[in-house]
């Protein structure tokens, strides 16, 4: 009986200090995760809006970036303010596969009439055609192995997903791209 | 001082909810307002009366892989002639899909496009005048509608069997 009435008066003692333990807890857990969610978020940021590294192979850009690899740096931003133009070497999602980026230089912008090689390895029937409105025109350095707009047709300006400044990899081979 | 503090304190706590909200409207969801009639009566089914100003529909966006796109889904993407600009329309066709337009033309729709339409099919510009779009332009898949507060509610994707104005034959 006596012991009983001990334990109802310490209850509301024990319980607030649990309370406060866990509230410290809870907002040592709170602080962290904002740090975490900070973190993550200036990663996604950086990625996406400033620069990003990008692997690009293939034979399609040849005198500028090597067959077997590169790694470029890409900035976001010139796509979303809309300052990309002919002579820039741009990373574009491309039309055909939505999962595939490719690397490609645009050679005219809206308004500008284009002519090019229909097939440059065996003939030299060449074609003209009117960039539409919001659309460029992309085209490989190396023109004989190359999957660009003399296929695909004149790319949404929306694709580009950016403009590759820098090489970064191949170490010899440092520097700003050419133009 | 204390002032000085306070307002650094609040510039930083500004700057993480900035930062987090963008990265959660880039990568999970985010808001939209609709403009235009081009999808009544799904949304925005008085956009037509001349008082319009508190009846644009806000819609939830959400982001998703691009092989998560169905058929009737609603989708928002960047207009393909103008890129600032983005358009709300239903996926009429996927890549495989052949459509039967009103004009007895049918088009095949080649790999990593769709052809998308709007549901108020007699004022909209959709890919029956302007052509097919790339995958790569979409966005997100609109799933609800979440202003006004008397249309709150899911945006029915799948249960709307009609497409109209086209007749769609799937791929299998």
């Amino acid at each position: 009986m006596n012991g009983g009435d001990i334990e109802t008066m310490r209850a509301p003692k024990l319980m607030l200090q649990y309370a406060l333990r866990w509230k410290s807890t809870a907002k040592e857990v709170i602080s962290h995760s904002i740090v975490f969610a900070q973190f993550f978020s200036l990663m996604h940021l950086t990625n996406a809006y400033i620069c990003s590294p990008t692997l690009v192979y293939g034979p399609s850009m040849l005198p500028t970036l090597n067959f077997t690899g590169d790694v470029i740096l890409v900035e976001k931003l010139s796509p979303l303010l809309g300052k990309v133009g002919p002579g820039d070497v741009v990373l574009v999602r491309s039309p055909e596969n939505p999962r595939k980026t490719i690397t490609k230089r645009i050679v005219g912008v809206e308004g500008d009439t284009i002519t090019f090689l229909v097939d440059p390895g065996s003939s030299d029937r060449s074609d003209s055609m009117l960039v539409p409105k919001g659309h460029v025109w992309i085209q490989g350095d190396n023109i004989y192995a190359s999957n660009d707009s003399r296929q695909l047709g004149p790319i949404p300006y929306g694709l580009i997903l950016g403009k590759a400044f820098c090489r970064v990899w191949p170490p010899e081979d440092f520097g700003p791209l050419r133009q | 001082m204390s002032t000085q503090n306070f307002l650094l304190d609040l510039a930083k706590k500004c700057f993480t909810a900035g930062i987090i909200g963008l990265a959660i409207s880039d990568n999970i969801a985010s808001f939209m307002a609709v403009r235009g009639s081009s999808m009544s009566p799904t949304l925005n089914p008085h956009s037509n009366s001349s008082t319009g100003f508190a009846l644009d529909d806000y819609v939830l966006v959400q982001k998703q892989n691009f092989e998560d796109y169905k058929v009737r889904d609603v989708v928002v993407f960047r207009s393909p002639s103008k890129y600032k600009e983005k358009n709300v329309r239903r996926i009429a066709g996927l890549p495989g899909d052949s459509i039967n337009l009103p004009s007895h033309d049918t088009v095949t729709v080649p790999h990593g496009h769709c052809f998308v339409i709007g549901d108020n099919s007699a004022c909209s510009l959709d890919s029956r005048s302007s052509g097919l779009i790339p995958l790569g332009l979409l966005c997100g898949c609109v799933t609800h509608i979440i202003w006004p507060p008397q249309r709150i509610g899911e945006v029915n994707s799948r249960t709307n069997t009609t497409l109209p104005a086209v007749q769609v034959h799937a791929s299998e």
